[in-house]
C-alpha cells in the first residue's frame, strides 16, 4: 500500500461524501418539493433565502430541534441501529461507481473492484434490514406491517433487478463498472447501442433488448428504494407512516436522508450502465487536461441529476400500487421478461459479427 | 494482506460467532450471525477473492439471513428468551466442539506441507470472476448441471407444497 494510493482515495472519500452526496441529499428535498409544486401548479417553498434555496439547511434545523422520542415498549438497542443501518447501504454503494473519468491522472472512482456490480447489489441487498429492524423494533403494528411489506417487496425485485442488467454484462465481457463505461464510449451507449455504427443492422436489433432490460431496469431501481408508484411500505392511507411510524427528530430524519441517498445511487448506476457514465460525445477524458476531467465529473452528476428528476415527476404522475398488483408485477411479469431478454440478448450475440 | 486486517476481521467472526450462540433474543442472534458473515466476506476480500467475498454478502448476508429474520420475527419467539439453559447439552456441545478443533490440529500437524512457507500469491491477481466461470463450465460442467437439476427439484417441491388445493 503506498501512501499516495490511500491519501487520494481518502480525499475521493471525504470529497464524494461531503461535497456532492450529502448536498446533493439536501437539495433532493428541496428539488422534491418545488418540483412536485410546479406538478400541481403551486409555489412551493421560496421564504428562506432567495427562491427558497436555503430551505434545506432550515429543515435540518427543525429535525434537529425536535424532540426525540423513543417508544416505551421500543427493543431500543435496535430501535436505535435501524436509522444507521437505512443510510448506510446507499452510501458505500457510491464507492464502485465512476464518477469521472482521470483528475490530474487519478482515477475518479474510489475502488475500481472487478465485481463492481455484484458489490452494488450485495450492498443494496443489506438495506433491507434496517426497515425491518425499524418495523420490528417499534414494537407497534403500522411499523412492522410496513417493515414486512417493504421487505418482501425488496426481496421480490432483487431478483429482476439483478436479471435485468446481466445482458449489459453480455455485451462487456467484465462486471467492473469502469469497463462498462469504456465500452459505451467506444460501442456508442446501451441504451442506443447502434449509434457510431448507423448500418450494423445487428447493432439496430440489439437495441430492442436493451431498451426492455432498461426499462426493467429502471422500475426495479424505483421498487427498490420505495419510491411511488411502489412506496407501499409507507402508504399513508394504510398503514399511518409505514415503518417510521414511531420514529422522530434526527432518527426520522435518517430514514428520510436514505431514502434520497438511495435514490441517487440509483440515479448514479442506471446512469453508469445505461447513459454511458461520464461520457458525453464529443467531449475528451481527463487525460487531455484537468478542465476536461471536471468537465466529466459534473457531466455524469448531470445525467444523475436529470435521473432523479424523472424519479420525482413519476412519483407526482403516477397513483400507487394496490400491493397484490405490485407483487404479481414482479413476479410474474418483470422476472419473466428479464430472463427471456437474457436468452435473446445471448442469440443475438452468438450471430454479432465481430461484437 | 495486512495482518492487523486479518486479526480484526478473524476477531470480529469470532466474538459474533460466539454471540449467536450465547444471545438468548432470536433476532441478536440472527443479526450476529449476519455480522460474522460480514467478518468472513471481508477476510475473502483482503485475500484478493473478491467474488467470493462478495457472494457470501449477497447470498448469505442478504438473502438468507433476511429470510431467517423474517421467518423469526413472524413467529415472535418470546418463550425462547425465558428458555432454561440445560447445562448438560451445552457441555456435550462444547465438548463435541473441542474434540473437533483438536482433530483439525492433529490432521493439519501431520498434513506433509505442514509448517511449510507457501510463496505468495501473485499480484495483480487475474479476473476471478473470469476463472470461476470458465471452470464451472468446462471441468466441473458435469456437477454443476447436477446441482441444477437439484435446485430446480427443490424449487418444484416448494411449488407443490405452498400451493392450495382447487376446492
Amino acid at each position: 500500500m503506498d501512501s499516495f494510493l490511500i491519501i487520494t482515495s481518502l480525499l475521493k472519500i471525504v470529497g464524494i461524501l461531503f461535497v456532492v452526496i450529502l448536498p446533493m441529499v439536501s437539495y433532493a428535498v428541496y428539488a422534491e418539493r418545488k418540483v412536485s409544486a410546479a406538478i400541481q401548479d403551486r409555489l412551493g417553498p421560496n421564504r428562506v433565502g432567495p427562491a427558497g434555496l436555503f430551505q434545506p439547511i432550515a429543515d435540518m434545523l427543525k429535525l434537529l430541534l425536535k424532540e426525540d422520542f423513543t417508544p416505551r415498549t421500543a427493543n431500543t438497542f435496535y430501535y436505535w441501529l435501524a436509522p444507521c443501518l437505512a443510510v448506510m447501504p446507499a452510501i458505500i454503494t457510491i464507492a464502485v461507481v465512476p464518477f469521472g473519468s482521470t483528475l490530474l491522472g487519478v482515477p475518479m472512482v474510489i475502488a475500481d473492484v472487478n465485481i463492481g456490480i455484484l458489490f452494488v447489489f450485495a450492498i443494496a441487498s443489506l438495506g433491507v434490514y434496517g426497515i425491518v429492524l425499524a418495523g420490528w423494533a417499534s414494537n407497534s403494528k403500522y411499523p412492522f406491517l410496513g417493515g414486512i411489506r417493504s421487505s418482501s417487496q425488496m426481496i421480490s425485485y432483487e431478483l429482476s433487478l439483478g436479471l435485468a442488467v446481466i445482458p449489459v454484462f453480455l455485451l462487456v465481457g467484465s462486471l467492473r463498472l469502469t469497463s462498462v463505461v469504456q465500452y459505451q464510449i467506444e460501442h456508442g451507449w446501451f441504451i442506443a447501442p447502434f449509434v457510431g455504427d448507423w448500418l450494423n443492422p445487428w447493432k439496430w436489433l440489439l437495441a430492442v433488448p436493451m431498451i426492455i432490460s432498461f426499462v426493467v431496469f429502471v422500475i426495479a431501481i424505483f421498487a427498490e428504494t420505495n419510491r411511488l408508484p411502489f412506496d407501499l411500505p409507507e402508504a399513508e392511507q394504510e398503514l399511518a407512516g409505514g415503518y417510521h411510524t414511531e420514529y422522530s427528530s434526527m432518527k426520522f430524519a435518517l430514514f428520510f436522508l436514505g431514502e434520497y441517498a438511495a435514490m441517487i445511487t440509483g440515479s448514479a448506476i442506471i446512469a453508469t450502465l445505461f447513459f454511458g457514465g461520464w461520457h458525453f460525445p464529443g467531449i475528451p477524458d481527463g487525460s487531455h487536461g484537468w478542465i476536461f476531467g471536471l468537465i466529466n465529473i459534473a457531466v455524469f452528476f448531470a445525467k444523475v441529476a436529470a435521473l432523479i428528476f424523472v424519479f420525482m415527476w413519476v412519483r407526482w404522475t403516477l397513483p400507487r400500487f394496490r400491493y397484490d398488483q405490485l407483487m404479481r408485477l414482479g413476479w410474474l411479469f418483470f422476472f419473466e421478461i428479464a430472463l427471456v431478454n437474457i436468452f435473446i440478448v445471448a442469440a443475438i450475440l452468438a450471430y454479432l459479427p465481430n461484437k | 494482506m495486512s495482518p492487523f486486517l486479518f486479526w480484526f476481521f478473524a476477531l470480529m467472526m469470532l466474538v459474533f460467532g460466539i454471540a449467536v450462540v450465547v444471545n438468548r433474543n432470536p433476532v441478536a442472534s440472527a443479526l450476529s450471525l449476519v455480522v460474522s458473515f460480514l467478518g468472513l466476506a471481508a477476510l475473502f476480500v483482503s485475500l484478493d477473492a473478491y467474488f467470493i467475498g462478495i457472494i457470501q454478502v449477497l447470498v448469505y448476508a442478504g438473502a438468507v439471513m433476511v429470510l431467517f429474520l423474517f421467518i423469526i420475527m413472524l413467529l415472535g419467539l418470546r418463550a425462547e428468551a425465558r428458555r432454561q439453559i440445560n447445562w448438560l447439552a451445552s457441555a456435550g456441545a462444547i465438548a463435541v466442539a473441542l474434540a473437533l478443533v483438536l482433530q483439525i490440529f492433529y490432521v493439519v500437524g501431520h498434513f506433509k506441507s505442514a509448517g511449510q512457507r507457501f510463496p505468495p500469491l501473485a499480484r495483480p491477481m487475474t479476473d476471478d470472476v473470469r476463472n470461476i466461470g470458465a471452470l464451472l463450465f468446462s471441468n466441473y460442467n458435469l456437477p454443476f448441471q447436477i446441482i441444477g437439476v437439484l435446485v430446480l427439484v427443490a424449487t418444484i417441491g416448494v411449488i407443490l407444497l405452498s400451493r392450495r388445493e382447487p376446492r
